[in-house]
């Protein structure tokens, strides 16, 4: 944490308008998103959309930041990487946008985070939680944990907790968030002396499970780890109960679980089933209920998912980042987010480490219900 | 044993699934000769279509219990908002087309396509959040063979495409409606000038090729009633296996069609589900979609006319 | 061939006589044939030191999207187009060349520089508000074009094995066989493995790394190349020879076959070599656009996006250009590329409105833009070239 010796700035104030710096309408500062808001993955940016224009509106309301009112511009980039491409260009070099929020997929944000990069504007995802996305540079940082911890945190928990030595992995081979998750718990799983009885591949948009159920029945698996979305998730579940996997062998997950729909579609399939996830929808925490609270009565009552917290935590920890800077330029606005500690977000307490992720602890849920239910906190690995 | 045996009846039921939809690219192309590439997204909101009718019904959530009765109706009234939507197509974006290269033909219908997905994708339409199909079918098992449960919809699904193929094939070879699609099929200018309307031929050739789709798409909801959003890309690959199937059968062939599907059906479940263990682990499933593309390319280039077809002579 | 002095020399020689006449001197033919790569080059140099600075960023990739497009439209009309043959994988060997180049440019930086870094020069930089900076030269400035031309090369090939069964199969057929071809390819590199990272590149063998392009993830950590220099360059390169094919004789056997291929055959074009040609060509070129593709600032190659409806996004470009007119493909690259970006007030009807468009364009002018003309041959530019007096 040598990181936060410099927490105390001595720079004088500067004006926000400086040599280098994008300049921006007076009176309004425009912060810019770029989200699949089409095509096949529009579900993800939506949501993320809906925690983001709800933390933009509350800030605005609460006088923005240093009287200035925020502005946010946001472009649909139709689930395509060139295109993300192209409207972080637009963002950046058209609407004069001083940082960037975006995107869910870590190959999208890949493609505009080093646009932002080469641009000097800094850049916060929400949920990419591929390692590689802030290796991009200095300006790209992320609120969500990454793929090493939240996969160590599963194999942790089944093993410790609910002392299972056989368990079977499936996941998306198509999604950068599936595969890391999947390889880092069998990693740690195995340290731990367990066996990994089967590992199964599916591709996003699989409609069918049975080929690959079929293996890890016979395989004799206590529990079956699937890192994946709730979409196919909740297929997968179907399935495997209709299959004859008893309800005795639970299904675990990470964060992509985190959403009603999950237990809407699986209903009993899921129940009894763990996954990791950044927060607990009960937890005590005045932020959590003052969050949910206030996207219920923005959006009709819907519970929030995970993306629309990640998104409005995004959005958050930026905010708090413009307020401490001395000037919106991005060597600035950089350098005030990687000195965020302790931010008290909706997702849990964050810190940006050295390497612009996110320090911050997991919970464990279960299903119990049709809601998930607190079971355990794994702590971040001390370094 | 009863992993062959699973295997087989999964290969049999997404088979006549793929059947069903393949049914509507082939009687397309045997009319028309060219390949409705939005096929693909009519079977699509067959499913969604079943969803909000159940909904719309109050049979979801609470109100939910399975029921043969209530399954018929909801998959009627897709079937008609189905025939219906077919009928629109051609007529609105079709229709000025017909003697306009085929190309053209192809792009508007991509473009029909394109138009499907994101209308369906609005939030005033069905949005972009996967819904669940509430249950119509009860989740019996009626047996279990060596380990294997063979459940009722699994049944129902054999049992309607087959009942369906059959009503088609009654239709087309059968009734004087059917007789003036094959005479179209055959030659149009002819067909017109022995008093076919040909006009109405096509219309009903896509009615009746969409009203299949919908019945595809409900029976593919009853199985997986996890459903994607509409522009997911799930169902573009439905539709495109669909449509290889027709190809393999032998395009314009309706028999073709019903063998192709349960060919592809077989060929993508087995697949799965050996290619693993009978290679040791080198090659994983997701090749199976290469040996579906793989097939339909030996099968164009050993007989390109497809399984059941029959080659047409090039005049000259 | 020098002439034999007979007695037939008189009229030949008067011949020759009449037809130096006609024909320039060679240095004139020189420049002419010269001047278009030329002015291409020129205009390329200009672009990229320029299109920053007078457009703008946004604008600027806007522009290279559009290059990419042209390059793309252009040589599928050579098979499409001039051949009549139809190509539904266009995009599946803009894929081959995609993920050959950026084999090369990761892989062979490493082995070449010591890492998998950017190594170019000013040519090669994107160009960034912080104006060019960098070696004027460097050793990626000929790394990348030659990883360009092994992408359309490597292409080419698989342009050929594709084109070989137009021996047997005819239209929709092989239009099937081309889409199947496409989905092979994009399935086959979703298997490969994840890309390894400069320290672990170290002592392997390269054929062990064939397998490490990335998968479904995509291909990560290319360097970006695909500056405007580079892009505009390809567009000038593919313009000139697929103009330069459709006037020679290679570019009317290709009509011939469009026209009637049992004609064809009959006058004697071997209608099968041609066809093939026409793919081998088409090929090379959606290559050397993959390439571009792969090193694209604000990119990242994805072979899940290169499937068939990529390739409709191409073959919706040739057909609203007009099938085979090179300016007509020119003008709907242009178009089709803005379109969506010129739609984004409307934001969630977007598509809608992009497909309703489609379709309209479809139905009312099923020809084309411009039909099977350039647009130097539509009567407005004719009457301006022959001062009105046209007939």
């Amino acid at each position: 944490m040598a990181l936060t010796l410099t927490g105390c700035d001595q720079q004088p104030q500067q004006p926000a308008v400086t040599g280098g710096s994008p300049v921006a309408t007076p009176g309004e500062i425009v912060v810019g998103q770029y989200g699949s808001l089409t095509g096949s993955e529009a579900t993800f940016g939506q949501t993320t959309d809906e925690g983001v224009r709800l933390a933009v509106e509350e800030r605005n309301a609460t006088g923005g930041i240093k009287g200035r009112k925020i502005k946010l511009v946001t472009y649909d980039d139709r689930s395509n990487a060139q295109e993300a491409g192209t409207v972080v260009t637009r963002l950046i070099t058209q609407d004069k946008a001083v940082a960037i929020l975006g995107e869910v997929a870590s190959t999208r944000s890949i493609a505009g985070g080093r646009v932002a990069q080469q641009y000097g504007v800094p850049m916060v995802s929400p949920s990419s939680t591929n390692p590689t996305v802030t290796d991009i540079g200095d300006m790209i940082f992320r609120v969500c944990f990454i793929d090493p911890f939240q996969g160590t945190v599963m194999a942790k928990f089944s093993h410790e907790n609910l002392k299972l030595t056989k368990v079977a992995v499936l996941y998306d081979k198509g999604q950068a968030y599936s595969t890391g998750l999947s390889n880092y718990f069998q990693q740690a799983f195995k340290e731990m002396g367990g066996t990994i009885t089967a590992v199964e591949t599916y591709k996003g948009g699989d409609p069918d499970f049975s080929a690959q159920l079929t293996t890890i029945r016979n395989s004799g698996a206590e529990a079956i780890y699937i890192p994946g979305y709730y979409n196919e998730v909740a297929s997968i579940a179907l399935q495997a109960r209709k299959l004859g996997i008893p309800n005795s062998v639970p299904l675990m997950g990470g964060d992509g679980w985190e959403s009603p729909k999950l237990a809407e579609i699986a209903g009993e399939a899921v129940e009894g089933c763990y996954f990791s996830n950044h927060y607990a929808p009960e937890d005590e925490r005045a932020e959590v209920k003052e969050f949910i609270a206030k996207y219920k009565a923005k959006y009709n009552g819907v519970t929030p998912g995970a993306l629309a917290a990640s998104g409005y935590d995004a959005a958050n920890i930026l905010f708090d980042a413009m307020g401490r800077a001395p000037s919106l330029s991005g060597a600035d606005l950089a350098k005030a987010l990687a000195e965020t500690k302790n931010f008290k977000a909706v997702t849990g307490l964050i810190t940006i480490n050295k390497s612009r992720n996110a320090d911050k602890s997991a919970v464990v849920l279960q299903m119990k219900g049709g809601t998930p239910v607190y079971v355990a906190t794994v702590e971040p690995p001390k370094k | 044993m009863t992993t062959f045996l699973q295997t087989l009846m999964d290969a049999i039921s997404v088979g006549s699934l793929y059947a069903l939809i393949a049914l509507g690219y082939t009687m397309v192309y045997g009319v028309l000769r060219f390949i409705n590439f939005a096929h693909g997204d009519v079977f699509m909101l067959g499913a969604w279509f079943s969803f909000w009718v159940t909904t719309k019904f109050g049979w979801a959530g609470e109100g939910a219990h399975p029921s043969i009765p209530r399954a018929l109706t909801v998959m009627a009234i897709a079937m008609a908002l189905c025939g219906l939507l077919g009928y629109l197509i051609e007529r609105l974006a079709y229709r000025p087309l017909r003697f306009a290269p085929r190309l053209n033909v192809l792009i508007t219908a991509i473009g029909v396509s394109l138009l499907l997905q994101n209308t369906g994708q609005l939030k005033y339409v069905f949005g972009t959040e996967n819904q669940r199909m509430p249950t119509l079918l009860p989740a019996t098992t009626l047996a279990t063979v060596a380990g294997v449960n063979i459940t009722l919809i699994d049944v129902i699904i054999v049992a309607g495409s087959l009942v369906l193929m059959g009503v088609l094939d009654r239709l087309v070879y059968r009734s004087r409606m059917g007789m003036a699609m094959r005479a179209v099929a055959f030659d149009p200018h002819t067909a017109s000038l022995m008093g076919v309307n040909v006009n109405r031929t096509v219309s009903a050739t896509f009615v009746a090729g969409s009203m299949l789709a919908a019945a595809a798409g409900f029976l593919y909801a009853t199985k997986y009633p996890n459903l994607n959003q509409p522009a997911f890309s799930t169902w573009t690959l439905l539709g495109l296996k669909a449509f290889i199937a027709a190809v393999v059968g032998g395009i314009g062939n309706i028999r073709g069609a019903m063998v192709g599907g349960l060919l592809i059906g077989l060929i993508e479940q087995f697949g799965v589900a050996y290619s693993a263990p009978l290679s040791h682990g080198y090659i994983t499933g997701e090749f199976k979609e290469i040996y579906v593309f793989a097939l339909l390319i030996l099968v164009l280039l050993v007989k390109p006319s497809g399984i059941l077809g029959r080659l047409t002579v090039e005049k000259v | 061939m020098a002439d034999s002095p007979t007695t037939t020399a008189r009229p030949i020689a008067s011949i020759r006589a009449r037809t130096l006449q006609l024909t320039p001197p060679r240095w004139v033919a020189f420049c002419r044939g010269a001047a278009p790569i030329v002015i291409g080059v020129a205009l390329a140099v200009l672009l990229q030191f320029y299109a920053n600075r007078w457009f703008g960023g946004y604008r600027e990739k806007i522009l290279i999207d559009i290059g990419i497009n042209i390059i793309l439209a252009v040589s599928l009309n050579i098979v499409n187009g001039y051949t009549g043959q139809f190509s539904i994988g266009h995009a599946g060997f803009m894929a081959v060349g995609a993920y050959t180049a950026g084999f090369i440019m990761y892989y062979g930086s490493f082995w070449l520089f010591g890492d998998t870094q950017f190594h170019g020069g000013i040519l090669s930089a994107t160009t960034d508000p912080r104006g060019l900076h960098g070696p004027g030269f460097s050793g990626g400035d000929l790394l990348f074009p030659a990883a360009l031309i092994a992408g359309g090369l490597v292409a080419a090939l698989f342009g050929f094995i594709v084109g070989l069964p137009s021996l047997r199969l005819r239209g929709d057929y092989l239009a099937i066989v081309t889409l199947g071809f496409g989905e092979i390819v994009r399935v086959v590199i979703e298997t490969t493995g994840t890309v390894l990272a400069g320290d672990e590149i170290g002592g392997q063998p390269w054929y062990r790394l064939l397998n490490r392009v990335g998968g479904p993830m995509g291909f990560g950590g290319l360097p970006i190349y695909a500056s405007s220099f580079w892009v505009w360059v390809c567009v000038a390169a593919t313009v000139l020879a697929a103009y330069r094919i459709k006037a020679s004789t290679m570019g009317r056997a290709f009509l011939a076959v469009r026209e009637n291929e049992i004609a064809a055959a009959s006058l004697g074009v071997p209608i099968t070599r041609y066809k093939v040609r026409a793919f081998v060509i088409a090929a090379f070129f959606a290559g050397v656009a993959g390439g571009l593709f792969a090193h694209e600032i604000g990119n990242m190659l994805n072979a899940g996006e290169l499937g068939f409806l990529k390739s409709f996004d191409i073959i919706i470009m040739v057909v609203l250009g007009g099938m085979g007119s090179i300016s007509g493909a020119v003008v709907a690259a242009i178009v089709l590329t803005i379109l969506p970006e010129a739609l984004r007030s409307v934001s969630e009807f977007r598509m809608i409105a992009y497909a309703l468009l489609l379709i309209v364009m479809m139905i009312a002018r099923p020809q084309g833009l411009l039909g099977i003309h350039e647009m130097w041959d539509l009567p407005y530019f004719r009457r301006r070239r022959t001062g009105g007096k046209t007939a």
